[in-house]
């Protein structure tokens, strides 16, 4: 039972802060472009995002009659379920965890892999051209991607010696995993922006050449899944930067859940000001990169911690 | 004058003395009228063979010669084809004018020799009826399939309220939307080769990489471009029909909407061409406000097209700091003019009214804002290592197809050719100011890019020079067709007052007569070209735009690249979709 409340609290509070980070970015994204930004729903716009939801609700729920409906339904639902789950094995702090399962880090792998399916679906289901090509990319950018995104967070894992994230955290107990896996960490953030298709990477989208690339089809309540799918994915990704590389919940003075959140945001803040400065790469530049600069960089970072590991346990 | 340039006696000597007879303008561009059979070699010949070739087809257009009134007895056509040829070996143009008969309105095409001879042709068929015989797709251009009639045809109605009332049946618009879907096989085009299908992607005529209403049909394999179709004439306002029925005076604030970025930098090209018809010289001071209001509206421009190409390519940010800049442009332009993006301020002999006080106030403090800013767009757009991947050898051509496809402006400067009107040619006082022409190598994207950049600190420059040098004296001619007229002595002085209320009311005459104007536009080159044949309006007036040409180019300049680069490319060729259709 208490269980449950947990849940039903953490999805609210997931809804909520999702929403909350609309509006954060976008009013972030006015500053440092010289402009307001939403500011007039609520005190300095804070309810902007509720606004959207209510006229994102409230619009015709509607279906392209040439579109394939089963899976054309089906796709922003499988983002949306696949990041909420992730989040099952997330430790806020060592006891506000859902599920603390031993392949909790390979379980946020696959389900972030199950994910880009709905890219994929969502961009043929809807059988137009923009949305088709948008699917082709985000298929191609995802192959590029996941392999060294997994790949990019072995190095933490065998120093922490497990794939439970919170046995991973209290391996950082005298030292953050960045600074010994600093090329690990800039590799996965890399894959993390990829992953949840932001600029620079949101080729799959790609509004200038794309119109709104796998979801143009979209409207109502079904873009507004693929829209709090990418943000729920903003938070995962950047708890699971935190977790990883920056401590977790660690920290002096400050209560375990405030450091992480603190942390967290620090990292969607470099997120949203990675999305107000760079350009976006074209799909062959960026599948190239993958493929011939973050794969061996992250193989010879393995190879390079393997090493260290081995050398250290030889000398007792 | 024109009798004794050496171009007409090397055509002497190769074609036999009367091969044509040469016509007089008041523009001293030397005009040739030829017949339809000689044309295509005499062409061929300006072209390819003659010691200082005319490489450029600069324009082309036709004018329907029934109504005019200052014409020659003998003269018996009722059409007149017209090439406006351009050498830069002899920095000259040359006219070439070929007379038509309405029993036999057809031609030889040119496309052979020149690749931009294309959607001229296609327009001259539009708009005259003109027949092209051998063009590959002599097909309207700027108006929809199902138009009834050639509208730049004196018989041709220019008002909605001498046509019939206008209604769309719901049978109607099935007709139209019909006749709007493409068909691969109308264009030569394939629908699939070798196992391999085509895409054919429709993008625009609303798209958000399209910077207007511009539709580009893609075929594509797999993101990789095989050939574009433009359709274009979504914007077109008969701007040039218009001209024939708004006075010389009431058509200025027309022009401002040509290039809808270059607000009165229109007006320079036509207003130049009025005053050389009418012979007024305009006062040093009018002049120079001109060129710094021209100036002011190049950087409005090129600030705009920095921000959406920035965008074009992914990048969110730039396009909100240029549009800041802009709108500080356009505080200088509104304490000026009154107006913002389209002040219809310049009249014929000068401007409307003298500087307001303070203005040099606002012009230093904008010449000392926008530099460092300048500096910091270099890093974060141009010096971006993305955006140099994404810009850096795409949508490459070369000086000289530049020149095939009459390609001027930025566009041209960045294939390494150094060639800007306000030096070659200059006019509005343009050879008293000291700048320089920024030019670049390659002719790809970043390198158009590079060289508009350069661009605004030039002109950056010239507006500083208006603002230490700017002169003393009147601002509107002292002249009885300068409009409208000056009014100080109407109320002690009757004939005054006659010719003010008929200056004012009718609008001024201008002398009959044919007159070209260009000028080194926010685009390109764009020049006006008109007709008067001594009434309060023209008898026809055609605009030479520069993104007309730039658009033609695009397919040929995009294929083989991707979709991500076909964003790239229209970015960077800068065009105002308005400036195309007219």
């Amino acid at each position: 039972m208490n269980e449950l409340a947990f849940i039903v609290i953490l999805l609210g509070a997931l809804f909520t802060i999702s929403a909350l980070l609309v509006w954060v970015e976008r009013r972030l994204l006015g500053h440092w472009q010289e402009r307001y930004g939403p500011n007039r729903v609520g005190p300095g716009g804070i309810l902007q995002s509720a606004a959207d939801a209510i006229k994102l609700l409230a619009k015709e729920d509607w279906t392209p009659p040439f579109a394939d409906k089963p899976v054309f339904i089906l796709a922003p639902a499988v983002v949306l379920s696949a990041v909420l789950l992730s989040f099952a094995v997330v430790p806020f702090t060592p006891s506000l965890v859902v599920a603390d399962l031993n392949i909790g880090l390979l379980f946020v792998f696959a389900l972030s892999s199950l994910s880009a399916y709905s890219v994929v679906l969502a961009g043929w289901a809807s059988n137009s051209k923009y949305a088709l090509i948008g699917g082709l990319r985000g298929s191609a950018q995802m192959f590029s991607y996941e392999v060294f995104m997994g790949l990019s967070v072995m190095g933490v894992v065998m120093l922490a010696g497990s794939f439970r994230l919170r046995d991973i955290v209290e391996a950082q107990q005298d030292l953050w995993f960045c600074i010994p896996q600093l090329i690990g960490a800039g590799i996965f953030f890399i894959a993390a922006l990829a992953e949840t298709h932001r600029l620079p990477f949101d080729i799959p989208e790609a509004e200038a050449e794309l119109v709104a690339g796998y979801h143009t089809e979209y409207s109502g309540m079904k873009f507004g899944m693929f829209f709090l799918g990418e943000y729920l994915g903003i938070v995962l990704m950047s708890s699971l930067i935190v977790i990883l590389f920056f401590g977790g919940w660690q920290g002096p003075w400050l209560p375990p859940l405030v450091w992480f959140w603190l942390k967290t945001t620090v990292i969607i803040t470099v997120f949203f000001l990675i999305r107000a400065t760079l350009p976006r790469p074209r799909f062959d530049q960026l599948i190239t990169f993958g493929w011939t600069v973050m794969l061996p960089a992250t193989l010879l970072n393995l190879l390079v911690t393997a090493a260290v590991i081995l050398t250290n346990r030889d000398v007792p | 004058m024109t009798h004794d340039l050496p171009i007409i006696d090397e055509l002497r000597l190769k074609f036999g003395t009367d091969y044509a007879q040469i016509e007089e303008t008041r523009d001293g561009v030397p005009t040739i009228s030829t017949d339809k059979a000689s044309v295509l070699p005499l062409l061929r010949f300006l072209k390819q063979d003659a010691a200082q070739p005319y490489p450029m087809l600069f324009d082309m257009t036709a004018i329907d010669e029934r109504n005019r009134r200052d014409r020659s007895m003998e003269a018996s056509n009722e059409f007149t084809a017209v090439y406006q040829l351009f050498s830069f070996d002899r920095n000259q143009d040359l006219r070439i004018k070929v007379p038509l008969a309405l029993d036999d309105l057809a031609l030889p095409t040119v496309t052979s020799i020149w690749p931009s001879a294309n959607w001229y042709e296609r327009e001259v068929w539009d708009m005259f009826g003109i027949r092209f015989n051998g063009h590959p797709y002599l097909r309207r251009l700027l108006l929809p399939k199902s138009w009834d009639g050639h509208p730049l045809r004196k018989d041709h109605p220019a008002r909605a309220t001498e046509m019939e009332p206008f209604e769309l049946t719901e049978e109607d618009e099935q007709t139209e939307q019909e006749l709007l879907k493409f068909s691969p096989e109308e264009w030569g085009m394939q629908r699939s080769q070798d196992h391999l299908e085509y895409m054919f992607l429709n993008l625009g005529p609303a798209h958000t990489g399209t910077h207007g209403i511009l539709r580009l049909v893609v075929q594509l394999a797999g993101e990789q471009i095989v050939d574009i179709v433009p359709d274009i004439g979504f914007h077109h306002r008969a701007a040039e029909k218009m001209g024939e029925r708004q006075t010389w005076h009431t058509y200025i604030p027309y022009t401002d909407r040509i290039d809808y970025l270059g607000g009165v930098m229109n007006e320079l090209p036509y207003l130049l061409a009025v005053e050389r018809l009418a012979g007024i010289r305009v006062p040093v001071r009018a002049q120079v406000i001109r060129v710094m209001l021209a100036e002011l509206f190049r950087i409005a421009s090129h600030l705009v097209w920095y921000g959406t190409f920035a965008q074009d390519v992914g990048q969110l940010s730039p396009v909100f700091y240029m549009f800041t800049d802009r709108e500080r442009v356009f505080r200088i332009i509104e304490a000026i003019t009154g107006g913002r993006m389209h002040p219809g301020w310049f009249r014929i002999g000068g401007v409307a009214h003298d500087l307001p006080e303070g203005w040099d106030h606002l012009v230093r403090e904008f010449l000392e804002y926008l530099p460092p800013r300048l500096n910091e767009y270099d890093t974060l757009v141009l010096g971006n290592q993305i955006f140099q991947a994404r810009t850096k050898g795409v949508g490459c051509y070369t000086t000289q197809e530049a020149i095939d496809w009459g390609i001027t402006g930025p566009g041209l400067r960045a294939t390494g050719f150094s060639w800007d009107f306000r030096k070659t040619q200059p006019y509005s006082g343009y050879e008293q100011f000291d700048f320089e022409v920024p030019t670049a190598v390659n002719g790809d994207c970043y390198d158009r890019g590079l060289v508009r950049v350069e661009e605004m600190r030039q002109s950056l420059r010239i507006i500083g020079q208006c603002l230490e040098h700017m002169p003393e004296g009147p601002t509107k001619a002292d002249h009885p067709l300068a409009t409208p007229p000056d009014k100080a002595r109407t109320l002690q002085d009757i004939e005054t007052l006659i010719q003010h209320f008929l200056t004012v009311s009718w609008g001024p005459r201008i002398p009959a007569g044919e007159v070209m104007a260009k000028v080194e536009a926010t685009k390109g080159c764009n020049a006006y070209y008109l007709i008067s044949d001594g009434a309060p309006w023209p008898y026809r007036v055609r605009i030479r735009t520069p993104s007309f040409p730039h658009i033609q180019m695009v397919p040929s300049i995009s294929k083989g690249h991707v979709l991500s680069d076909l964003l790239a490319i229209l970015g960077s060729v800068d065009f105002v979709l308005a400036d195309v259709d007219r």
